[in-house]
């Protein structure tokens, strides 16, 4: 066994740093999220105040009263006064200028979740805030759509309104759901997983969540600013001329990107660098996989998003013509960079949603999870497939026709690894005892649902049908089914399974059921409808539609409205049982053998007390016998028993060189 | 438990009930609903049979429907099967027992991945062939088509998208612009598919046509029309404030029905026709569009002195050996 043990990381035994000061400054003084916003209020009016100086000028401006020089500064600097304000460039700012950054205290409290704080567990936590806060938005905005659909031809909003709404909520809902998982579990269970103390780089992880909420602040600045009649795809020349309602949507995709960027970057080095001794490549939790395939995603496809965006400013305020056709540029390119970054953004969304649903069918099914290798190869096929498909939005576009049968090809191809994470399921259900608690039924819903979201996209894939569906709501119907049926049941699935990790307390179960059977049935009768509705001719993004589809039309709406209360079950199982009547959970509720389960609840600063040794991968539910991890037995006096919980881990123990099984050599974090 | 502690030869035979099992029902299923999809609602799978494409698709659509039927009945008679035969009772819950192990079982991966690849690679196939035979399928092709009808006489029809309405020009016929779309049964159509502003999409449901109208650019979709009577036509490309209200009818008419028409609006229109822009393929575009916007151009789009670029157009001359045909 030990010639199987392997340390990843390569020992590193710099001198640990010298006993510091520590900052311990009054609430009042310190910086947290109402700093935060003092910032961004800051920021835009400078930022609004220096673009009117500087392009007030120009005819334009003068000639319909709107400056986008000062909106998009105003956004852009208001991002900026955010980060500041919540204390994010201290550490850098001070080593810019030579001085030697005061080590933080490791806090205690709620205060902590409001602060600029480098524990990923408190990160994690944050992403779970932001990330309910932008579905519940974009669930808001997703009623009133329906609720103008519930009428072919009597209007409940005006044409502006509806199309501001429609854009708005595609936004909300793709910025959500490219860090839905990444950023509340990724961040939270990763290095859990991996038998790590902590993240590679805590300041990135914790500037990352806070860009996150910045993107959330600025893309509902497009409201009041008017919204962008162009949809989440943001489509020029449309862009373009549009009003400044479309600064907020382009602002905010670079700033949503830049976090997910350095939420990729973070993590991926996170997996590769940070594992336990043990934890070899044939050991890594699925879920670990998916994070470590999304990340080379995030990584790759996601500059491509801002710097078209940034393209897109510069046609706006600066008057450049990237897109413009007559001015020599082409709105071809647009659609090009979008998509490139756009198809890779599918799956960034689905597949982490795959891991979370590796992680729960082997525990309630009590089997250890089958065809792992296939999954994981799977999943990187998955990633590196989905950077070879992106023209298959562009069927009908008037893109060349003899690229054609090879984007059909690629896109096809991807149904194969795709299928991968079917055999996993469904060979590890085969003969099990499934217990059907909360996290089961939606793993289990998650392969209903992508199942129906993953064979429609044959049909899309296929170019004579992409003909007739391309661009209705059968399109609509089909990546709901994907994202929401994949994705967000996922994502629940993974919070009523972690959460009483995470927070040590236990979820209600029959609310938790009840949310699943009415968010399940509901989700169907809500999105079924919409395959049958666009394959009648029903194109997506209209307020108006043929007369004889106005019955499924209302059959949808009045699915969704029940679909979208079902999420009021959850808000209230989720304030009740942790913050009014908390009951506290066991370490291990689940009887999972994940390392992330090993740890008592909640758990603690640094995670382990000393780092495990993994001795197999976490699945072996068919020997009860076999270890998961050592975690150490040894006479050294362990972390807790040196150090006061907060307190800096005193640099004996860092080094710890001759310890026989804790072989971090990395300083803590300062 | 029981299972873990059975004889092999036991364990085996059980396997292979609970696999006939499903296999049966599978089966079973799949038949009966591949025989009712096809007879029952395949014939009525929009967009229906208005023309060769649009039959095209309905073709390509039921054939797609009869591979995946069955693969979802098996995803779902295998999960159904689970979660009946295969649910932990509420006294083993307690005790947490162990299912029995399969974590490998490499028959059945491969020829997972084997039958998965053969029938992604057929799907393939299928629709390469069912995209090129029909002449694109109906889908814009650019301004270059590769894939073209065989016959000589094709009538070329301009389609021009702009915020918020869709107008025709008939450049066999002098070029004159129309908002009334007319096309002819059993005739090779060419629709020339350009915008004057953002980007529209032709969408001509039940012709089974699809192209992006772009601003600058002629994207080309092929269609044969085989039935007489109303289609609708309708923006698929979200294009601003009224993209939901950017819709109208066309109509596929007798060849010769079309012809007179043609000639009595060319001369109906004929003064209309010299105040508008010489026909081209594409025009300039206009990058403020119709809400007012950033480029104070000096020029005014869509009039004879913006052509986009020297192309021109040299119309061959569809006339009377269509109208007979």
């Amino acid at each position: 066994m030990a010639s199987t043990i392997t340390t990843p990381v390569a020992g590193n035994t710099a001198a640990p740093p010298p006993a510091q000061r520590v900052r311990n400054r009054p609430a009042w003084a310190s910086q947290h999220l109402g700093t935060a916003l003092i910032g961004a209020v800051a920021g835009y009016a400078f930022g609004h105040w220096i673009g009117n100086v500087i392009g007030a000028g120009y005819t334009v401006p003068q000639s319909n009263g709107e400056n986008d020089v000062a909106v998009v500064l105003g956004l852009a600097l208001g991002a900026l006064g955010y980060l500041i304000g919540i204390g994010a460039f201290n550490y850098p700012l001070a080593k810019l200028i030579g001085r030697e950054p005061l080590p933080e205290v490791a806090e205690e409290g709620w205060q902590r979740y409001f602060r600029f704080n480098l524990d990923h567990k408190v990160v994690g936590m944050q992403y779970v805030i932001v990330s309910l806060l932008f579905l519940f938005t974009g669930g808001l905005l997703a009623m009133a759509i329906r609720t103008e659909l519930l009428n072919p031809t009597n209007h409940f909003f005006g044409a502006g309104t509806y199309i501001a709404v429609v854009g708005e909520h595609g936004t909300i809902m793709m910025m959500m759901a490219s860090s839905v998982v990444i950023g509340p579990l990724g961040n939270w269970l990763v290095p859990l997983m991996i038998g790590s103390r902590r993240m590679a780089f805590p300041r990135v992880e914790a500037t990352s969540v806070w860009l996150f909420s910045a993107g959330y602040l600025v893309i509902l600045t497009a409201l009041p600013l008017g919204g962008f009649p162009t949809g989440w795809t943001g489509y020029a020349p449309l862009q373009t001329q549009s009003t400044a309602g479309m600064d907020s949507y382009l602002v905010g995709f670079a700033i949503i990107g830049m976090g997910m960027i350095l939420a990729g970057l973070n993590l991926g080095a996170t997996i590769i660098n940070y594992r336990a001794p043990g934890m070899t490549w044939g050991r890594v939790p699925i879920f670990v996989w998916s994070v470590l395939a999304t990340t080379a995603l995030l990584v790759f496809a996601t500059p491509t998003l801002v710097v078209a965006g940034l393209f897109g400013i510069l046609d706006r305020t600066a008057l450049t013509a990237f897109y413009v056709n007559e001015h020599g540029g082409s709105s071809f390119l647009w659609e090009n960079l979008f998509w490139f970054f756009g198809h890779p953004e599918v799956y960034i969304m689905a597949l982490p949603g795959f891991g979370i649903v590796g992680e729960i069918l082997p525990v309630f099914s009590r089997k250890p999870l089958f065809a792992y290798k296939v999954g994981a190869a799977g999943m990187l096929g998955v990633a590196l497939l989905s950077f070879f498909v992106w023209q298959h939005h562009l069927f009908q576009s008037g893109i060349n026709p003899d690229m054609r049968p090879l984007f059909m090809l690629t896109t096809e191809l991807i149904s194969i690894p795709t299928g991968f994470i079917f055999l996993v399921g469904l060979g590890t259900l085969w003969k099990a005892r499934i217990r059907f608690e909360p996290p089961m039924l939606f793993a289990l819903a998650v392969y209903f649902n992508f199942l129906i979201g993953g064979v429609t996209g044959v049909f899309l894939s296929d170019v004579p049908v992409n003909v007739t569906v391309h661009g209705s709501f059968f399109v609509l119907a089909h990546f709901h089914y994907t994202i929401m049926g994949g994705l967000i049941f996922a994502f629940f699935g993974g919070l009523y399974y972690w959460l009483p990790k995470m927070t040590g307390k236990t979820l209600n179960r029959k609310l938790a059921i009840w949310h699943f059977w009415i968010m399940f049935v509901f989700f169907n009768l809500t999105f079924f409808p919409m395959f049958i509705i666009g394959l009648l001719g029903q194109p997506r993004r209209v307020f108006e539609y043929a007369t004889r589809l106005q019955g499924l039309n209302d059959f949808s709406s009045v699915s969704a409205y029940i679909l979208g209360s079902s999420f009021l079950i959850f808000a209230f199982n989720f304030v009740w049982s942790i913050y009014i009547a908390p009951k506290r959970a066991e370490s291990n509720p689940w009887g999972s053998r994940g390392l992330e389960w090993q740890v008592p609840t909640p758990v603690p600063h640094y995670n382990f007390e000393r780092l495990p040794v993994v001795v197999a991968d976490p699945y072996h539910y068919d020997e009860p016998d076999q270890g998961v991890a050592d975690f150490g037995t040894f006479s050294e006096p362990a972390l807790s028993e040196v150090a006061a919980p907060g307190e800096q881990v005193p640099p004996a123990d860092v080094q710890s060189p001759d310890d026989s099984g804790d072989l971090d050599p990395r300083p803590p974090i300062v | 438990m029981a299972a873990t502690t059975a004889s092999a030869g036991a364990h085996r035979a059980r396997n292979s009930h609970d696999l006939r099992t499903i296999a049966t029902i599978w089966v079973v299923l799949s038949i009966v609903a591949d025989l009712l999809f096809w007879f029952l609602a395949g014939p009525h799978i929009p967009p229906g049979r208005m023309s060769d494409q649009a039959e095209g698709a309905q073709f390509d659509f039921n054939v797609l429907f009869v591979v995946a039927l069955p693969v979802v009945i098996l995803v779902w008679t295998y999960l159904g099967f689970a979660i009946i035969r295969w649910r932990a009772s509420r006294h083993d819950a307690d005790e947490a027992p162990v299912g029995v192990p399969a974590r490998t079982a490499l028959r059945i991966q491969t020829s997972w991945i084997a039958i998965t690849t053969v029938v992604v690679i057929g799907l393939f196939g299928f629709g390469t062939y069912e995209l090129i035979a029909p002449a694109g399928a109906g889908g814009g092709e650019g301004p270059t088509a590769i894939w073209k009808p065989t016959t000589k006489t094709i009538l070329p029809i301009q389609v021009i998208g702009q915020q918020w309405m869709w107008t025709y020009r008939y450049p066999s016929f002098g070029g004159f612009e129309t908002s009334q779309l007319i096309v002819p049964d059993n005739t090779e159509i060419a629709f020339h598919v350009t915008s004057l502003d953002v980007i529209h999409d032709f969408w001509a449901y039940q012709l089974g046509v699809k192209a992006d109208a772009n601003p600058g650019t002629d994207n080309i979709a092929y269609v044969k029309p085989q039935q007489l009577g109303r289609f609708t036509v309708r923006c698929d490309e979200l294009c601003g404030l009224w993209h939901g209200a950017m819709y109208n009818y066309g109509h596929v008419v007798s060849p010769t029905a079309f012809y007179h028409w043609a000639t009595t609006t060319e001369k109906k229109l004929a003064a209309n026709t010299k105040t508008l822009p010489p026909f081209a393929w594409t025009y300039t575009p206009d990058a403020n569009g119709a809400d007012g916007g950033y480029y104070l151009d000096n020029v005014n789009p869509y009039s004879k002195s913006s052509l986009y670029g020297a192309n021109t157009v040299k119309v061959k001359q569809y006339g009377a050996s269509a109208a007979q045909s």
